[in-house]
């Protein structure tokens, strides 16, 4: 099984698409938002989009991903999977610089490699490589110990920032490194000018970039702007020309009025933010059966979620697979409203109930203002089946975070980011092996069960597109049965742009994704 | 007691204060659930076991309590701050960075309350049954009643949204090309709307204040006299009363100090202005305690210097208390 996919045909397919666009005008300064400050500027050692839409700005990574989920060229010009899997080959665009003038070569893609692997918070994304060969310049051969498909997402985008070894490679730390949030050199579209915390990210063209007449813009001025009011009228006044990840629905429903903005809802699937109700599976008091689980699926109202708490602006996920994966099973038992039969299941489970109508108590947690409203809303929905909630907020994110990753909770909002391919972000939900107190976002469910556990496996080590979307539909059956959590909607992930902003991102990374298309009108 | 004296001990005693500020705040902030990993973990959608554990061992959030606390203030005593978890710099030149923003934000609103709330206060005083009594009464009450947040939030609806004459929120407009001129100009069009809500809860105390102390003095028999022996109105209230009225208007100014800077954190943060505020609630919610501890040092050190200054502008103005 060899796979080949030259530039030209891939230059095919963007001039194909670009060809239906006007054309991009040269020049101007696009001013966008970034919602969080970020700690630095250096991905490869940082995750989060904070750091991701300027890092993916400033280093470019050897593939890019079209919204159709398929890998692009980026400093890859071409690559091939060996016939037993366990190798990727890449082949280097040459010629290609970083911003300091220094030669992009393979032993820079070997050791950004290296770095990610040690430093990243995703141990997944490179754990099966063993090492990486530098034949010549412009060849790198990644070594596997087992079929890793998660490889090519992994090396798409802010996951995998190639950073010059000339610079990183010094003997200090690269979670530390001065250079990752000063005078930062990569190679990506535009040059880093100058980064104040809190403040701004300022980035400029970089005219040596390695694709011919791209970027458009002469500047990015990304401006840290936290409050999401405070963004919604910089946008309307036109301060603000582009905000990626806007997810408030109150300020989306007045955003989509306006005339002189585009309200996008495209894009973010490999970023993957989906809302859900997980339970403790392991707690002494019910949630840990699986019909209790069940009978609360059927209670929530999603569609009313959806509506009114949402505003229109999200739409269901019925799986803990985003929905825009290739890998989204929506065939799956969705629990639509039936109080009816949730109350009979808890009847017969002998959940009975007592003289003020209530079957037992529950805590529901929430960590963050933007789950709150999901959270209020199961207090009345799980009165109905005499299920007595209390909802339990936290003052901030630690306190939440050290509440359910020591397991002590029943229920709780939660949001969680499927980051590319389910290897990276899906099975730490569900994996067995992945109980850890203390961690957030690691099975914090206390989830077991062998055949999910061993799906996981296969679906995680073959290349076989096919054969994974078998596993992942049985995988994603079983978890809609068991219900170590009830998915309730993606994150409603916005792009909004300013009418003069041509090729505002829809990609599938948002805009944690290179911004070389943009131009201003 | 003379004024040199007065000084040193104020500054012993600030020195005990300044103490007591980072351990109890050390203590405080661990006590609080969750830690700098958690949060570093938030912010980056998920991380490994290994590297949860990897940074709770960098940080020594391990060590026992004493420990840690111990690290820290032998730290301090050698004038070292620590490293900011959150930005891995100097927690000395983060704070040093954003202090002047801070800074600027609260004496201009400081200024602009004490100014415009005296010169309110001196004219209702003047008139007690007048129209400007009223509005004194009522700006007062409004002023304590709303909160700083609100209050920016409408002044962003009515001067960014409703009338837009000026920008969301920032120090300065990184578009804006010119020298320094134009760039000072860009600060003070940043500075309006947030030094207008910070100054707006203290317009209200010190026209209130200013007015009751004028009021006071106007009765008292030396402005009788002077009014008597045909001193001129204006000269009778901006020199003769308005001099001993100010004692009070001072007093409390200093003693305000640090609940204005407690109100820039609100106002900087809806503001988006880059000060010690904003950093404030940054490092608060992830939990990066040194920088938190270095703001309540560097924000505890200007209460107390600010102080000491109240002390010494009072024994200017008011000549009885050198004797007392």
């Amino acid at each position: 099984m060899k796979r080949l996919l030259s530039l030209t045909a891939a230059l095919a397919l963007s001039t194909g698409l670009s060809a239906q666009a006007e054309e991009p005008k040269k020049g101007g300064t696009l001013v966008m938002a970034l919602q969080q400050t970020p700690r630095h500027l250096n991905p490869a050692v940082q995750s989060g989009t904070a750091t991701g839409q300027p890092g993916a700005q400033l280093f470019a990574a050897p593939f890019r991903y079209d919204e159709g989920w398929n890998p692009q060229p980026y400093l890859a010009e071409s690559w091939e999977i060996a016939d037993d899997e366990l190798s990727v080959t890449l082949n280097l665009v040459k010629g290609a610089k970083f911003h300091d003038g220094e030669p992009i070569t393979s032993e820079d893609i070997a050791f950004s490699i290296k770095t990610v692997q040690e430093n990243h918070p995703f141990k997944s994304m490179f754990a099966p490589v063993e090492k990486v060969e530098t034949p010549d310049e412009h060849t790198a051969i990644i070594r596997l110990s087992k079929p890793h498909p998660a490889l090519m997402l992994a090396m798409s985008s802010q996951l995998l920032s190639i950073i010059p070894k000339h610079i990183y490679g010094d003997g200090q730390d690269p979670k530390t490194h001065p250079r990752n949030g000063d005078n930062v050199v990569g190679s990506g579209p535009f040059k880093f000018v100058e980064y104040k915390k809190d403040q701004h990210v300022i980035l400029e063209r970089n005219d040596d970039y390695f694709i011919e007449g791209r970027p458009y813009l002469d500047k990015i001025v990304m401006r840290v702007m936290k409050d999401g009011s405070a963004r919604t009228i910089a946008l309307e006044s036109g301060e603000l020309h582009m905000s990626g990840f806007e997810q408030d629905p109150l300020n989306l429903v007045r955003l989509k009025k306006n005339d002189d903005l585009n309200v996008s809802d495209k894009g973010y699937g490999a970023i993957g933010p989906i809302n859900w109700l997980a339970f403790n599976t392991q707690a002494d008091g019910p949630t840990s059966d699986k019909v209790v689980r069940q009978a609360i699926a059927y209670a929530v109202d999603t569609n009313f979620m959806l509506k009114a708490l949402m505003r229109g602006t999200a739409s269901p996920a019925k799986t803990g697979i985003h929905p825009d994966s290739p890998f989204y099973d929506d065939s799956v038992e969705d629990y639509a409203l039936d109080i009816e039969k949730a109350n009979k299941m808890l009847d017969d489970a002998g959940y009975e109930k007592g003289s003020d109508g209530m079957r037992f108590k529950l805590t529901v947690d929430y960590g963050w203002p933007t789950v709150k409203p999901p959270a209020e809303y199961m207090k009345p929905a799980l009165k109905k089946i005499g299920i007595d909630v209390t909802v339990r907020a936290s003052a901030d994110f630690p306190t939440w975070s050290k509440r359910i990753s020591n397991h002590e909770f029943d229920m709780t909002i939660d949001n969680v980011f499927n980051w590319g391919d389910p290897v990276i972000g899906v099975h730490r939900t569900y994996n067995s092996q992945n109980i850890k107190k203390g961690v957030i976002w690691s099975n914090t469910q206390q989830y077991v069960n062998e055949r999910v556990d061993e799906l996981m496996e296969l679906a995680g080590s073959t290349n076989d597109q096919d054969l994974r979307k078998k596993y992942y539909a049985e995988f994603q059956q079983i978890l809609a049965d068991e219900l170590p959590l009830y998915p309730l909607f993606p994150s409603p992930y916005h792009t909004i742009s300013n009418k003069k902003v041509g090729n505002p991102s829809d990609s599938i990374w948002g805009t944690s994704h290179p911004l070389d298309q943009v131009y201003l009108k | 007691m003379s004024l040199w004296k007065a000084i040193v001990t104020r500054i012993g005693y600030g020195l005990l204060l300044l103490l007591a500020v980072l351990v109890l705040n050390f203590t405080l902030i661990s006590i609080a659930p969750g830690d700098i990993a958690d949060s570093i973990a938030g912010d980056m959608g998920g991380a490994d076991a290994e590297v949860i554990e990897e940074i709770r061992e960098r940080y020594g959030l391990n060590e026992p309590f004493y420990v840690q606390l111990w690290k820290y203030m032998s730290g301090v005593f050698r004038f070292d701050l620590g490293y900011s978890y959150f930005f891995n710099v100097p927690v000395t030149e983060i704070v040093l960075e954003r202090l002047p923003a801070t800074l600027l934000l609260v004496v201009s609103a400081q200024v602009l309350a004490i100014v415009s709330g005296t010169f309110l206060g001196v004219l209702a005083a003047k008139n007690p049954r007048g129209i400007l009594n009223a509005v004194v009464t009522f700006l007062a009450l409004f002023g304590f009643a709303a909160p700083v947040f609100w209050t920016g939030i409408l002044l962003i609806i009515a001067f960014v949204s409703v009338i837009p004459i000026f920008p969301v929120g920032g120090m300065r407009d990184v578009t804006v090309e010119g020298g320094f001129f134009v760039q000072t100009l860009d600060l003070l069009y940043h500075l309006v709307l947030p030094m207008v809500t910070l100054a707006s809860i203290y317009l209200a105390l010190y026209s209130r204040l200013a007015r009751a102390s004028m009021q006071e003095v106007l009765g008292a028999d030396y402005v009788r006299t002077a009014r008597a022996k045909g001193v001129p109105e204006r000269t009778v209230l901006y020199k003769h009363a308005l001099k001993n009225a100010l004692g009070p208007v001072i007093t409390v100014a200093g003693l305000q100090f640090a609940s204005v800077i407690s109100g820039a954190v609100v106002v900087e943060t809806v503001f988006s202005w880059p000060g010690l505020g904003t950093l404030a609630l940054q490092s608060i919610l992830a939990r990066d305690t040194p920088t938190i501890m270095g703001i309540l040092f560097f924000s505890s050190l200007v209460v107390i210097v600010f102080n000491i200054l109240t002390d010494i502008a009072l024994r200017l103005v008011d000549p009885r208390i050198k004797s007392g």
